[in-house]
């Protein structure tokens, strides 16, 4: 369960985003997960509440928006989009694939008042 | 309805797509609540671990330090390997330890009847070693300059593969009691590893354990692992094994003065 360290690290940024933007709540948190991430939204969001409770971003509503898992076809020699980390290339099969991205992180913005 | 874009599967298909894509039709984003604004972060969730990581990747530069952060389910042997290593190196490079485990200091103990220093990290309830701690551990331990570092993380085949140490390699270690199909279960962890070492080789006669069929799943995670057959038991392997680090092994830089 590293997704209740994932959800502290977040409830640190905002934090600190909120003494640098000077806001005192937050309404959304808009999260950007790759769809190769070492992580599961569902366990995410189960941990976001219990992990934004006494901060600013207390009862803030999580939006998680999936970005594509990119990958290079060793079978092929082509850049190709996966949906799941052991899905094999959509144009020749092969499962001798490599991540290239789509496992990124990231908090992409927040809603505050 | 879905808050971004406003299309109505916000909570039944999370993965739906939002306004990334200019052309849909759904893309107009909903208007804010009156009295709130939009603060733009585009910052990485794991950014302070990484901060602490690459503290770390400068402190053991500096240091000609070579960290290799051993990485497996509980019970694949990684403490027995590595006081194994750790013998086989004496009188040739120097060794320490820095063992993480929910509770207890057992496995250091165990390094330190080597003779090599180690030190326990107990992260209690947390499954992993993070950045920061090992930067903390590092610095208690103080090895000697140009030494290996064993960073021996918490025994999961899961979240310890999402937190970068600052390591100059991960190895994942993976007996032969275990099943060949874990490559395929747990496909995150086997594709960070630079290093697959597939531990407790002696007991081979005596398991049903299909090496070959062991590395094509690997491979079908990370394409080209490279796989050493090893045995803290009966030392097959190790001098592989001790190869693979000494290419490894990061030329000291020498520091402007």
């Amino acid at each position: 369960m590293h997704e209740m360290s994932l959800c502290q690290s977040i409830a640190e940024l905002i934090e600190a985003a909120a003494i640098r933007e000077r806001f005192q709540r937050v309404r959304t948190v808009t999260l950007e997960i790759g769809r190769l991430a070492a992580v599961e939204p569902e366990a995410l969001e189960f941990c976001f509440d219990a992990a934004m409770r006494g901060g600013c971003a207390e009862g803030a509503r999580l939006e998680i928006v999936a970005t594509d898992g990119r990958a290079w076809c060793l079978g092929c020699s082509r850049e190709i989009l996966l949906s799941r980390p052991l899905d094999p290339c959509p144009h020749c099969g092969s499962g001798q694939v490599q991540v290239t991205g789509g496992t990124q992180m990231r908090i992409k913005e927040l809603e505050v008042e | 309805m879905c808050t971004t874009c406003g299309c109505g599967n916000g909570r039944d298909d999370p993965e739906h797509r939002h306004a990334a894509n200019p052309l849909a039709p759904w893309s107009a984003p909903a208007p804010l609540d009156q009295g709130t604004r939009l603060v733009s972060l585009e910052v990485d969730v794991l950014e302070k671990n990484d901060r602490y990581a690459a503290a770390n990747r400068t402190a053991f530069a500096a240091q000609a330090i070579q960290a290799i952060n051993v990485m497996s389910s509980p019970g694949s042997g990684k403490t027995s390997l590595l006081v194994r290593t750790i013998e086989a190196m004496r009188g040739a490079r120097p060794a320490a330890v820095i063992e993480g485990d929910q509770e207890t200091a057992r496995d250091a103990e165990r390094i330190r009847a080597t003779g090599a220093p180690a030190t326990q990290i107990n992260t209690g309830k947390g499954c992993h070693l993070d950045a920061q701690a090992v930067g903390r551990a590092f610095a208690t331990l103080a090895p000697a300059a140009g030494s290996v570092l064993f960073i021996e993380n918490v025994g999961n085949l899961v979240c310890p593969a999402a937190f970068d140490l600052g390591e100059a390699a991960k190895v994942v270690v993976l007996s032969v009691t275990e099943g060949e199909d874990k490559p395929l279960k747990y496909p995150e962890m086997f594709r960070v590893a630079s290093l697959l070492l597939l531990n407790k080789a002696d007991l081979l006669p005596y398991v049903d354990f299909d090496v070959e069929f062991a590395l094509q799943c690997a491979r079908r995670v990370n394409p080209g692992l490279p796989a050493i057959l090893t045995s803290a038991k009966t030392g097959v392997g190790i001098d592989e094994w001790l190869d693979w680090i000494e290419r490894g092994r990061t030329p000291r830089v020498a520091v402007a003065r």
